[in-house]
């Protein structure tokens, strides 16, 4: 069916986007890329009063480095093809230019944004996994100024995030790669380009000894989760077919695991396992 | 609601326009410049019969406000078969036979163009992931896939 009448104002500073936003006596609600806002809207999965545009804020694009290269910067408004087009992003954050690849199709990553992406948090989708992968920031500004939030405390529930009603995320921010940092990612989809009926994300350091590793499962519970049983069987281990099988052997242990009307909770056990095999296997390979 | 003014170039005419803040890209191209050669499929991003050109882009015409084209430069099927950009592809569908209802064909002819515009020499695996988001209820797909593959091998013939 068609949209719902709404009002519409077009920003061209945050500060003015903010302002916008602070009424709440209306429903207003924020249009970044897009891709996921009008299709609900397009469903009538909302009906707000109010509409304010991101896109003509320019301050909110673009990739950088700073603090000498060990800090890695996407701004939210940055379309999902400029990351995966990114030369500094596939060398610092091969995770995320690997899990682009899987983002919906070509036009789609055209207009959609990578702040988008994570404000929505949708618990199949590949960047929000890749942002607890990588333990990013998110940067928010509000009425009451900026702030940092850690990817642990920003994932709360279903389509729920840590964003208080007045914010904007401006950036989200990930420390550059490491010396013997180790990445891997699988994805099990229906059709390519499909939300994940499961995945997994992972980020470690030093296959010989495992350290600092990160193993997130999506599109199996309400939001992105870590799969801790397994991150505790690596740590200190070298990554091998013998501890790559007893730690998926506990891989969605401690997760809250849910049907979702396609896959049974079951299956999603199953793929999960599955997928962390796979994911290890690669990334143990690689050398 | 109160209309917008919309000042847009579609197929390199300038446009002026009053839209509702709510008129999608696609349906503002269909019904308020004639330009029905773009379609409305599932309008919520996945089948891609919407797929239109946005600043040299391909984007969903169905997940994209007419109000957002303020200032860009949109290219529809007519404009991009008027000035001879999808020639060659266009006569490698009918060679191949890669439409029959011809509802998914300008979406598809776009992505398409959008593949061999940017890609050197794309893979036949490549060139059906680009694909992937445009549906074809008909064809199977192998035609339209040959009928790029053809395309693709054409230039590669020509720059060798």
């Amino acid at each position: 069916m068609k949209l719902a009448s709404f009002s519409y104002e077009r920003p061209t500073a945050l500060a003015d986007a903010i302002e916008l936003i602070s009424d709440q006596s209306r429903d207003i609600r924020l249009i970044a890329g897009g891709q996921s806002l009008l299709a609900a809207l397009n469903f009538r999965l909302g009906e707000p009063d109010l509409l304010v545009d991101l896109n003509q804020i320019k301050e909110l694009s673009g990739i950088s480095s700073s603090n000498e290269g060990k800090t890695i910067r996407i701004g939210a408004m940055t379309r999902h093809h400029e990351v995966l087009a990114s030369d500094l992003i596939t060398d610092q954050l091969p995770l995320v230019a690997r899990a682009m690849r899987e983002v919906a199709h070509p036009a789609i990553r055209n207009r959609g944004t990578f702040g988008g992406s994570v404000a929505l948090a949708d618990p199949a989708a590949e960047m929000p996994a890749c942002v607890l992968a990588y333990n990013a920031t998110i940067i928010a500004s509000g009425p009451n100024g900026q702030r940092r939030m850690g990817a642990d405390e920003y994932f709360l529930g279903l389509y729920e995030t840590a964003i208080e009603p007045g914010e904007i995320i401006e950036a989200i921010e990930f420390k550059a790669k490491t010396t013997n940092s180790f990445f891997a990612f699988e994805e099990f989809a229906r059709r390519q380009g499909d939300f994940a009926t499961a995945g997994v994300a992972i980020t470690g350091v030093n296959l010989a000894q495992v350290s600092d590793i990160r193993v997130v499962l999506f599109g199996v519970a309400d939001k992105p989760v870590r799969a801790i049983a397994v991150e505790h069987a690596l740590t200190g281990q070298a990554l091998n077919e013998e501890s790559i099988q007893a730690a998926a052997n506990l891989a969605t242990e401690g997760v809250a695991v849910f049907s979702d009307g396609q896959t049974s909770q079951a299956m999603k056990r199953h793929l999960s396992k599955t997928l962390l095999i796979r994911a290890l296997t690669q990334a143990a390979t690689i050398d | 609601m109160d209309k917008i003014a919309l000042k847009t170039v579609i197929n390199g005419e300038s446009v002026h326009a009053q839209v509702e803040p709510r008129t999608n890209l696609v349906d503002f191209l269909r019904y308020e410049q004639g330009l029905t050669g773009s379609h409305v499929g599932c309008e919520h991003g996945v089948c891609g019969a919407c797929t239109v050109r946005v600043d040299d882009q391909i984007v969903r015409g169905c997940l994209m406000l007419a109000v957002q084209v303020e200032g860009a430069n949109v290219d529809t099927i007519e404009g991009l078969s008027d000035n001879g950009r999808l020639e060659r592809l266009q006569q490698a569908f009918l060679k191949h036979n890669a439409l029959q209802c011809g509802f998914c064909t300008p979406g598809m002819l776009l992505t398409a163009l959008d593949l061999t515009e940017r890609s050197a020499a794309p893979s036949r695996e490549e060139i059906r992931e680009h694909i992937s988001g445009n549906y074809c209820r008909c064809t199977g797909y192998q035609a339209i896939v040959d009928a790029i593959e053809d395309v693709v091998n054409e230039s590669a013939g020509a720059n060798s």
